[in-house]
């Protein structure tokens, strides 16, 4: 499974919010590949991904994707994110 | 023993003598000491070291997109025309820099651990590229310092400049960041700090009775110039076109169309939108390169960072902040954008005639990401008019701080780029400055600038940050105040039979806040 995590240039929050993502997959045994990507390339990356984690501004930017795009509030809540990603799993 | 001395020069010269490999080998090494796999660690190791030479591709197409437009600057204004964009600079500094700021990076990445530890600086800077930045920007301007004889120094002393300088930053902030967060479970570690901080107090001393951004309904339609690709093509276009234009008003027309090789002012024209966009290609690659390399790097250390001071408040990357004022965002990067171009003109009619200094065209990234912090910042302690204000004051403290630091660069100084963000500005031209007595001496005054650092963010952690100061507690007050007064008047003058009235109004409201952050719909 791939999984993009999206901020605006890709280098910064994403990144962060790819490691809390990690950490939240390693806690639920889900084995997949998370990616981060800025919200330039965020379409194009979200067409090959099943899940997309980004925050409330830029989901609406992204758009209709084929991935399921989730909404994180706060990128360091790992409880959150593993939530969500239950959530969305399931 | 010849063999063995053949081998270690082999080792040094060929491989810990190139940043890219180098940068794997740190990577591989964190991986490890984090027990990943054997996959994994093998992955991570060459996933950073393709990433660096991503980098160097990308620098490639930047400096060809960049040259003719230098040309053009120089020959309508007479002045060097510098457009600050980080990845660039970086990329271009790493081909002849990028060894010593790679080992800069992984023993500044010790020292800060050491500092988190055992001062109550308790901070573990996370954000990446800015770690990257900051050590090459070090290592450019310690180079160019400490000269041939010096070199020797160039490592240690940068990574302590760099150790230092992640965790003072964030400590200096937090006061603002907790009022912006509303708690204290992260800080900022980002380099555009000294234009936050002067942005909340800026915003303090004008926006005493300012409501705040976020109660405004603002047009979203700037929101597409988050998207760095689009911002920094669309912002490339302008500048080229604008010297572009002016070259074809000033200059002799040979001249002008000799600047792209062009035959005529139709393929003149193009030749500028085609060369703006190639900058564009140049900073995407260049972004692709930074993200595969921090993909695998800055995880690797936090593993570490976790385990070696744990509890330790991460901080963040300036975008962290946006959600908490989606509108302070736009207004401060207007603001700042304007304080950039105002500042300009001040260069370009007497600091750059009078001091030499280079003319520094607005980046629109930098602009975006400093001058949004900063609007965020200025909006906690001063409203709208903090904002405004806070924004501007960015503005101009990333156009004039990037000009001082070219000053420090040595040959580095004449390319076409530079750092862009106000601590990449303010730390290198001091260090850079504290050289000019000779070698000698910066190593010393970079020490003590070190030592005072250190003590005084100590210091300000103790005594305001850990007692708890909110900056702008009175125009808290005052607007609770007028707050609690507009709800007596309310009920009042509405009276008993007004609860319909009422309902509305609160409808109205509910309707109105709902526009204003469509995102949570």
């Amino acid at each position: 499974m791939k999984i993009i995590t999206v901020c605006g240039m890709g280098i910064g929050t994403s990144v962060l919010l790819k490691m809390n993502a990690e950490k939240a997959l390693r806690g639920l045994g889900v084995d997949a590949d998370v990616e981060a990507a800025d919200i330039g390339t965020a379409r194009g990356a979200a067409r090959t991904a099943e899940i997309v984690l980004t925050s409330a501004d830029l989901a609406d930017e992204i758009g209709d994707v084929p991935a399921k795009v989730i909404v994180i509030n706060n990128f360091t809540n790992t409880e959150e994110i593993t939530s969500k990603l239950t959530e969305a799993l399931s | 023993m010849e063999w063995l001395v053949a081998i270690l020069d082999f080792i040094g010269q060929q491989i810990l003598n190139v940043p890219a490999y180098l940068i794997g080998i740190i990577t591989a090494i964190g991986l490890i000491a984090l027990r990943r796999s054997a996959g994994q660690v093998i992955g991570g190791g060459l996933k950073a070291a393709l990433g660096f030479l991503i980098l160097g591709a990308g620098a490639g197409v930047v400096i060809a997109s960049l040259d003719p437009l230098g040309e053009l600057v120089l020959a309508v204004t007479g002045a060097q025309g510098v457009i600050p964009t980080n990845e660039v600079i970086t990329a271009i500094a790493a081909e002849q820099y990028g060894a010593q700021g790679a080992y800069i990076l992984t023993l500044g990445f010790i020292v800060m651990l050491i500092l988190a530890r055992f001062t109550p600086l308790h901070y573990i800077f996370l954000t990446g590229h800015h770690m990257v930045f900051m050590s090459i920007m070090l290592t450019v301007v310690l180079s160019v310092g400490l000269g041939e004889s010096g070199q020797w120094a160039v490592v240690p002393l940068g990574a302590i400049l760099v150790g230092v300088i992640m965790v003072v930053m964030p400590a200096f902030a937090q006061p603002w960041t907790r009022k912006i967060t509303g708690d204290d479970t992260i800080a900022i570690g980002h380099f555009g700090t000294l234009g936050y901080i002067a942005a909340g107090a800026s915003g303090q001393a004008v926006g005493r009775r300012s409501h705040s951004t976020e109660a405004i309904n603002f047009p979203q339609g700037l929101r597409f110039l988050r998207d760095s690709m689009v911002a920094t093509a669309l912002s490339m276009v302008l500048i080229y076109w604008v010297f572009a234009i002016w070259g074809l008003i000033v200059l002799p027309l040979d001249e002008a169309l000799g600047i792209f090789g062009s035959a005529d002012v139709g393929a003149y024209i193009m030749a500028a939108f085609g060369s703006a966009l190639q900058f564009g290609v140049g900073v995407a690659i260049i972004l692709f390169g930074v993200r595969t390399v921090l993909g695998e790097l800055v995880p690797a250390f936090q593993g570490i960072a976790d385990k070696v001071v744990p509890g330790a408040k991460p901080a963040l990357d300036i975008p962290i902040v946006f959600p908490y004022g989606p509108n302070a965002v736009l207004i401060g990067f207007i603001f700042s954008f304007i304080g950039g171009l105002v500042t300009l003109g001040i260069i370009a009619a007497w600091l750059n005639p009078v001091f030499g200094l280079a003319l520094i065209l607005p980046g629109m990234v930098p602009h975006f990401f400093t001058g949004g912090g900063a609007g965020v910042y200025g909006n906690a302690t001063g409203g709208r008019v903090g904002a405004m204000v806070g924004g501007f004051v960015n503005g101009v403290l990333i156009t004039i701080l990037p000009a001082l630091l070219l000053l420090v660069f040595g040959e580095l100084g004449f390319e076409n780029s530079t750092f862009g963000d106000a601590d990449f500005g303010w730390f290198g031209a001091l260090i850079g400055s504290s050289f000019l007595g000779g070698p000698v001496l910066g190593i010393v005054v970079s020490l003590l600038i070190a030592i005072i650092l250190v003590v005084a963010a100590s210091i300000f952690q103790r005594k305001v940050v850990d007692t708890g100061w909110t900056p702008g507690k009175r125009r808290d007050e005052y607007l609770a105040a007028q707050e609690a007064e507009a709800k007596a008047d309310e009920t009042a003058s509405v009276g008993a039979a007004a609860s319909e009235p009422a309902q509305t109004r609160a409808e109205a409201k509910a309707q109105a806040e709902g526009e204003s952050k469509p995102d949570n719909t």
